[in-house]
């Protein structure tokens, strides 16, 4: 219990601090409509999603198509998504499959999938320069997801087990 | 005043919990020394890095089948095998997957896939998997290079283009041995890369 009132004492100090710490950016990153897919060839083009600072919780899942892992734990995201999206919770599930397999592979993924969440495509593979960006936390592998919300970050490394393991996780629990 | 002081030390207490409880697990980092290990290789016969009379280091690579990843730096690593074994830099390639939870690299499976490929590096089976937690191997592919004395002096991607190998511009592990050669520090000592994550054994 004083754990955890520590922690939030500590998140709000520094989250106060990150924010007067920044000067508000305008760049502001373009949140497409679920049917349509979102390219990123830059990371830079994409980081602005991470510097959320407002109350809603945006939950980023790095994934592709071809880790199975990832596509096991897909369906608990569209979950979370359906069920907390009135809530202040928005999911993003970023693609970080290969650029040549968009059309090839992506696409009919998402075609058969009919995904619910916001589906973007990172394709930047200079992927030493921008993954300690998301966070030094991440070596890489995937799966794995971030939560940000008023310029905090919280990462995971693994697969969620379960639907109610991710959002105990949103809910920071 | 004293109150407010007591509560920013407190909060400040609290962040660098809430910090420390976030670092990453633990493993080698550049500048330890690498343990050996015992693993059996494809053909059967068991493996260590001390049998390598001749070597003036190791490329410790946890790689796997199944991993596209893995998958796309198979003939590169193949050719680096080559080129820097006669250098004295040999590849040893660990397949740290639990088959249970990863059927496609189990043992049969690995030998398929280094006849297949003709590997000409040790295929080794991490069995129990001991071996990629000492190293802190998280993803594959994940390289691991150790000078002569056991020493890790690169952790990290073979080099800056894991999907296409005729746009790669920076090859960092080539790049660090060529720098132990001539008796210097690697350059860069640490790079990261999109990779899958190590599946473990379910404990149930």
């Amino acid at each position: 219990m004083t754990m955890n009132l520590l922690r939030l004492l500590s998140v709000s100090l520094l989250a106060s601090a990150f924010l007067l710490s920044c000067q508000p950016k305008s760049k502001k990153i373009a949140t497409p409509a679920p049917s349509e897919l979102m390219v990123y060839e830059s990371f830079d083009d994409f980081a602005p999603l991470l510097e959320n600072k407002s109350d809603t919780a945006y939950v980023i899942n790095f994934w592709a198509t071809w880790c199975a892992p990832c596509v096991e734990e897909m369906p608990y995201f569209e979950t979370l998504h359906e069920r907390m999206s009135g809530e202040k919770v928005k999911v993003f599930l970023v693609s970080l499959d290969f650029k040549k397999d968009l059309d090839t592979k992506l696409k009919p993924f998402l075609e058969e999938r009919k995904l619910k969440s916001t589906v973007m495509m990172l394709a930047d593979g200079r992927y030493n320069d921008w993954i300690d960006r998301v966070t030094p936390e991440w070596s890489g592998a995937i799966p794995a997801t971030v939560l940000v919300k008023g310029g905090e970050l919280r990462f995971f490394g693994e697969q969620f087990p379960s639907y109610e393991a991710l959002e105990n996780w949103v809910k920071g629990l | 005043m004293k109150q407010m002081f007591k509560l920013v030390g407190l909060l400040l207490a609290g962040a660098a919990l809430w910090m420390a409880a976030g670092m990453p697990d633990s493993g080698l980092k550049v500048g330890d020394t690498a343990p050996d290990f015992r693993l059996k290789n494809i053909d059967g016969k068991m493996v260590s890095l001390k049998d390598y009379k001749k070597a003036k280091g190791f490329i410790v690579t946890f790689t796997c089948n199944t991993c596209p990843y893995a998958v796309m730096y198979e003939d590169r690593l193949i050719e680096l095998h080559k080129k820097m074994e006669a250098k004295g830099y040999p590849v040893v390639a660990i397949q740290p997957n639990d088959p249970s939870v990863q059927p496609g690299d189990s043992f049969s499976k690995m030998q398929q896939r280094a006849k297949e490929k003709k590997f000409p590096f040790a295929y080794l089976m991490d069995e129990g998997q001991k071996v990629y937690p000492q190293y802190g191997a998280t993803r594959t592919p994940h390289i691991f290079l150790l000078d002569k004395n056991m020493k890790v002096r690169y952790i990290g991607a073979m080099d800056d283009n894991a999907s296409d190998a005729s746009a790669v511009s920076k090859r960092y592990v080539e790049d660090a041995i060529a720098a132990l050669e001539k008796g210097k520090d690697p350059e860069v000592t640490s790079t990261k890369a999109v990779g899958c994550t190590i599946k473990a054994r379910k404990v149930n």
